[in-house]
């Protein structure tokens, strides 16, 4: 059985705009895949149903065997303990410190002090920041930035990371340094879902492809290439 | 809604650093909270007293049953009988209208003339007055008499009564309206003091939620804060309550023979508690209000 499964999801926000319709997506453990398509075709709308930011105007979505859009409110935060979230704009909080912007995911969900610390410095460790841990965003480089906030995503050890643009304020370079990071975090066991519109990148990472547009499948491919303008 | 031990400081440390962070704001919704709790404390107050001087007002009319001015002496009795006989009456006296009219005279300084002047004829009637056990049966007891044979009028200060209890409705609809406007200017600056902390905290409550926060580990700082400021505004308001109305009873001394005073601690201590817990809601519910908006979703 697949891990995260989408059967005939719809999504209308009102008065009458179809961000998603009637799309069936399956991805499995450990995937890493790319969800492509022009602005407007449903992939940040994906993204939010799939952290139930949104839910399913029609249609199902599954996540490990459990249908997400009948979670209760108070189990939504215990979903969004499995999914961790990368966004083009890193969202880190200003006034903290890496090390304090990556701790904060754990203390919030009351781990205790004794753990945060080392698995803080774990995380760091794995996206390549441990001797960065004591400055602030604004002292980092963009890529830099993207990294913490990876790591603050994937602290709590996701079985999914789920990432919106995160190379979309990044040169290229720095944008290759991270499509690695996150493959090695791919590698590692963590079903990856990123949606982009840099079609190079998805080019040279021969994924899994899925495309969009105006909230419909278009493209499945297995190792795909971008080109839905081709 | 369970708070662990080991977060609880850091709840306890985020809402006192949002109230010193806006402590103009917080000074103001306290402000305001104090006023309109004070404000709902005197009416209690207030309202309480007017009821009591109102019960003990009740308890001590008498009816006087006034009868026919040609009513023989020998009915009067007869009358003053049946009265007695009614249940819940406890005592009749008849005071005939040689007396009345002694009493009268005096009351006009002892002149003579009051005779003279009304013709030699005695104008006024025999009357009974009629005690009941209890005050609540007045009316009834007022009406069968009422009822008998050669009586001409019942007059039991009924008026007297009703008016006040009139007052007193109304007292507490203007104070009930007062408070209600006056609670509502505190919840209101409640939830624009704390409105502020959110908004201050707004991308930090956001990544709460996606690293998946509950909502209550996101609500308790706001809530303590709500709390905070609803409990010291009461907590100033039944303080100053509470002296203030104990000053009242010392300092009135020798006024309290005319309009007695409710001296009651187990009344006043509730009443003041009330207070609290009444700013203690304003506060919690302030709170959660201004920080529903953001948990949305």
């Amino acid at each position: 059985m697949s891990f995260i499964q989408f059967y005939n999801v719809t999504k209308v926000y009102p008065p009458n705009i179809t961000a998603l319709d009637d799309l069936s997506v399956k991805i499995d453990k450990g995937e890493f895949v790319f969800l492509v398509g022009p602005s407007g075709a449903g992939k940040t709308t994906f993204i939010r149903l799939l952290f139930r930011e949104e839910t399913p105007t029609r249609g199902q979505i599954l996540i490990g065997g459990r249908s997400i859009a009948r979670l209760k409110r108070s189990e939504v935060p215990f979903l969004r303990r499995n999914i961790g979230i990368v966004f083009q704009d890193f969202r880190l909080l200003p006034e903290w410190t890496v090390f304090e912007n990556v701790a904060f995911a754990l203390r919030v969900i009351e781990v205790s002090p004794r753990e945060i610390k080392p698995r803080v410095e774990k995380a760091l460790e794995r996206v390549g920041l441990s001797n960065r841990a004591r400055m602030f965003p604004h002292q980092l480089s963009g890529g830099e930035q993207q990294r913490a906030a990876i790591a603050r995503a994937i602290v709590n050890n996701p079985r999914i990371l789920v990432a919106d643009e995160p190379t979309g304020n990044l040169d290229p370079a720095t944008s290759r340094e991270i499509m690695k990071l996150l493959e090695e975090i791919n590698y590692q066991g963590t079903t990856v879902i990123m949606a982009t519109h840099a079609w190079d990148i998805v080019n040279s990472m021969r994924k899994r492809v899925i495309a969009l547009q105006q909230g419909r499948l278009v493209r499945d491919d297995r190792e795909g290439a971008y080109g839905y303008e081709a | 809604m369970v708070m662990k031990l080991r977060t609880a400081g850091y709840f306890f440390r985020q809402a006192a650093l949002s109230l010193w962070r806006n402590i103009w704001m917080s000074l103001a919704s306290v402000a305001s909270v104090a006023i309109s709790m004070f404000l709902l404390g005197a009416f209690l107050l207030l309202v309480f007293n007017v009821n009591y001087i109102a019960a003990n007002l009740q308890s001590n009319v008498e009816i006087a049953v006034f009868l026919q001015v040609d009513t023989p002496r020998q009915v009067a009795y007869q009358v003053r009988d049946q009265v007695k006989a009614m249940p819940g009456v406890t005592e009749v006296t008849l005071v005939p209208k040689e007396e009345g009219l002694k009493q009268l005279s005096q009351q006009f300084g002892g002149q003579e003339e009051l005779l003279e002047a009304t013709g030699g004829v005695n104008p006024l009637p025999d009357y009974l007055r009629v005690r009941v056990a209890v005050p609540e049966t007045i009316h009834e007891v007022a009406r069968a008499i009422a009822n008998l044979p050669g009586v001409e009028k019942v007059n039991y200060g009924q008026e007297v009564v009703e008016r006040l209890f009139a007052v007193v409705r109304w007292l507490r609809w203007l104070g009930a309206g007062i408070i209600f406007v006056l609670g509502l200017g505190a919840l209101f600056l409640i939830i624009i003091t704390i409105r502020l902390t959110v908004y201050s905290r707004r991308r930090e409550i956001s990544i709460m939620k996606y690293v998946g926060a509950t909502d209550w580990f996101i609500r308790w700082p706001f809530f303590l804060e709500g709390l905070f400021l609803g409990l010291v505004g009461s907590g100033c308001a039944a303080l100053t309550v509470y002296t203030g109305y104990n000053l009242l009873l010392t300092r009135a001394g020798a006024a309290r023979v005319f309009i007695p005073l409710l001296n009651d601690r187990g009344l006043l201590l509730n009443s003041v508690l009330s207070l609290v817990a009444g700013g203690a809601l304003v506060g919690a519910l302030g709170s959660l209000l201004s920080i529903r908006r953001f948990l949305k979703a």
